[in-house]
């Protein structure tokens, strides 16, 4: 049985960023990972806001830093486009496999402890700690501590081991399917990565819906996919507790993501961190109970989770549109307002629809139900 | 009845082991394993997957 000050299970953005942050904290800890490489495969996840650098404290990296963001393209259903020009680099395509590689060096350095092709099966506790057997069948080792971050994805089952139940409705999953694909012809790019997400209550698959839009671009039909990556993305469902006895849970595990675009390293590696925090607190206190770990809910919520809820009333305000309320939208409004009524302020969005809307008081209605 | 994978689909995103309210599915580095005794066959995997390789068998 090797003892430990704390488990991170997980060696994801926030599985990392819990390494680094409790071993700089001195705590001994172990960081246990299924894959036999990390960052290795990624779940169509790669984009990360320029916010996130300074919040993070990290500089981008040309090493895995390897594109500048600098708009998106939101697509009616006929195909007809929206542009959203930021203006500025509003943040960078991220090489994953380098990244994540440079976020466990950063965590090894600080003194965590990475063990990658370890598979957790089984979490019990035990005399006030938490016994966890990891590693490939018959050949798995015992590790103990009073404390277990669960950073392990959107299939978690750390936390249902521990009693916390974190599965997705599916309404508040969404199912990506991403190609990555080259000698294309599209605005002056040769190399473009294509993401397609649908809610789980879709008909038809993400791949089938993504397979039509490129048959039906002839710049992208030419070209051939270097890449495919699939991934099931929490983006609503939050959790009220994210914590039991002995248990914190971050990232995709504890629903840490952005319900609109569907983005959450930034939020894995912040929730992770104040995750860290209640974590050093417990150890310094010697207390693992769930009492004195769930402040870490009322943290998060109040730096993060607010803003996410009122970001989802603005993902159930889209998916109530029909095709056509969406037509209307993509031909009446610019780019610009989309992303104010994405993510932008409840007054402005409002007077957005009520000026450039007026014409459609059925499509109004509906949009300042959600904006309330 | 239980639900089934197709391995040579599958994408390993783990999406069916994050919506099944019956804890039935694990995802391995690259492998579904589905433990047929604990499966409600309500489909929320067949729902969620991208590529559709969850099926539920017909008897």
């Amino acid at each position: 049985m090797q003892e430990f000050d704390a488990i991170i299970v997980g060696a994801g953005p926030a599985g990392l960023a819990a390494a680094r942050k409790l071993a700089e904290a001195k705590m001994n800890v172990i960081c246990l990972e299924k894959k036999q490489e990390i960052g290795v495969p990624k779940r169509c996840a790669e984009g990360l806001g320029g916010g996130w650098f300074e919040r993070l404290g990290i500089k981008p990296d040309k090493r895995w830093a390897v594109r500048e963001i600098e708009g998106a393209a939101l697509y009616a259903p006929s195909g007809k486009k929206l542009e959203l020009r930021f203006g500025k680099t509003a943040g960078y395509v991220l090489e994953r496999r380098v990244f994540e590689k440079e976020l466990a060096k950063q965590a090894v350095n600080a003194g965590a402890k990475i063990r990658v092709k370890h598979p957790v099966t089984s979490a019990v506790r035990e005399n006030g700690k938490v016994k966890i057997e990891a590693g490939v069948r018959g050949d798995e080792e015992e590790y103990s501590a009073p404390l277990v971050l669960a950073c392990d994805g959107v299939e978690t089952q750390t936390a249902r081991m521990l009693g916390l139940n974190t599965v997705n409705k599916l309404n508040d999953i969404d199912s990506g399917y991403q190609y990555e694909m080259a000698g294309i012809d599209y605005e002056g790019d040769d190399l473009i990565n294509l993401f397609f997400g649908e809610d789980g209550t879709t008909e038809g698959t993400a791949k089938s819906y993504l397979d039509k839009f490129v048959e039906s671009h002839p710049g992208l039909k030419q070209g051939s996919i270097v890449e495919v990556n699939a991934g099931a993305v929490p983006v609503g469902g939050f959790l009220d507790d994210m914590t039991a006895d002995n248990l914190l849970v971050a990232g995709d595990a504890a629903h840490h993501v952005n319900p609109i675009h569907g983005g959450g390293i930034g939020l894995a590696m912040e929730g992770a961190r104040i995750a860290s925090d209640i974590a050093i607190g417990a150890h310094n206190a010697g207390d693992y109970s769930h009492k004195f770990l769930q402040k870490y809910n009322p943290i998060w919520y109040e730096k993060r989770g607010n803003q996410l809820k009122s970001i989802l009333k603005r993902r159930h305000l889209f998916e109530s549109l029909s095709d056509e309320n969406l037509e209307t939208l993509v031909n009446s409004l610019t780019g610009d307002d989309v992303l104010k009524i994405a993510e932008g302020e409840l007054i402005e969005s409002a007077k957005i629809v009520g000026k450039k809307l007026i014409k459609y008081p059925g499509l109004t209605k509906i949009m300042l139900k959600y904006l309330k | 009845m239980p639900a089934k994978n197709d391995s040579e689909k599958c994408c390993y995103c783990g999406g069916c082991v994050g919506v099944c309210p019956a804890g039935a599915i694990t995802l391995e580095e690259t492998r579904i394993v589905i433990d047929e005794s604990k499966c409600i066959n309500c489909g929320a995997c067949v729902k969620i997957c991208p590529v559709g390789a969850m099926k539920l068998e017909k008897e």
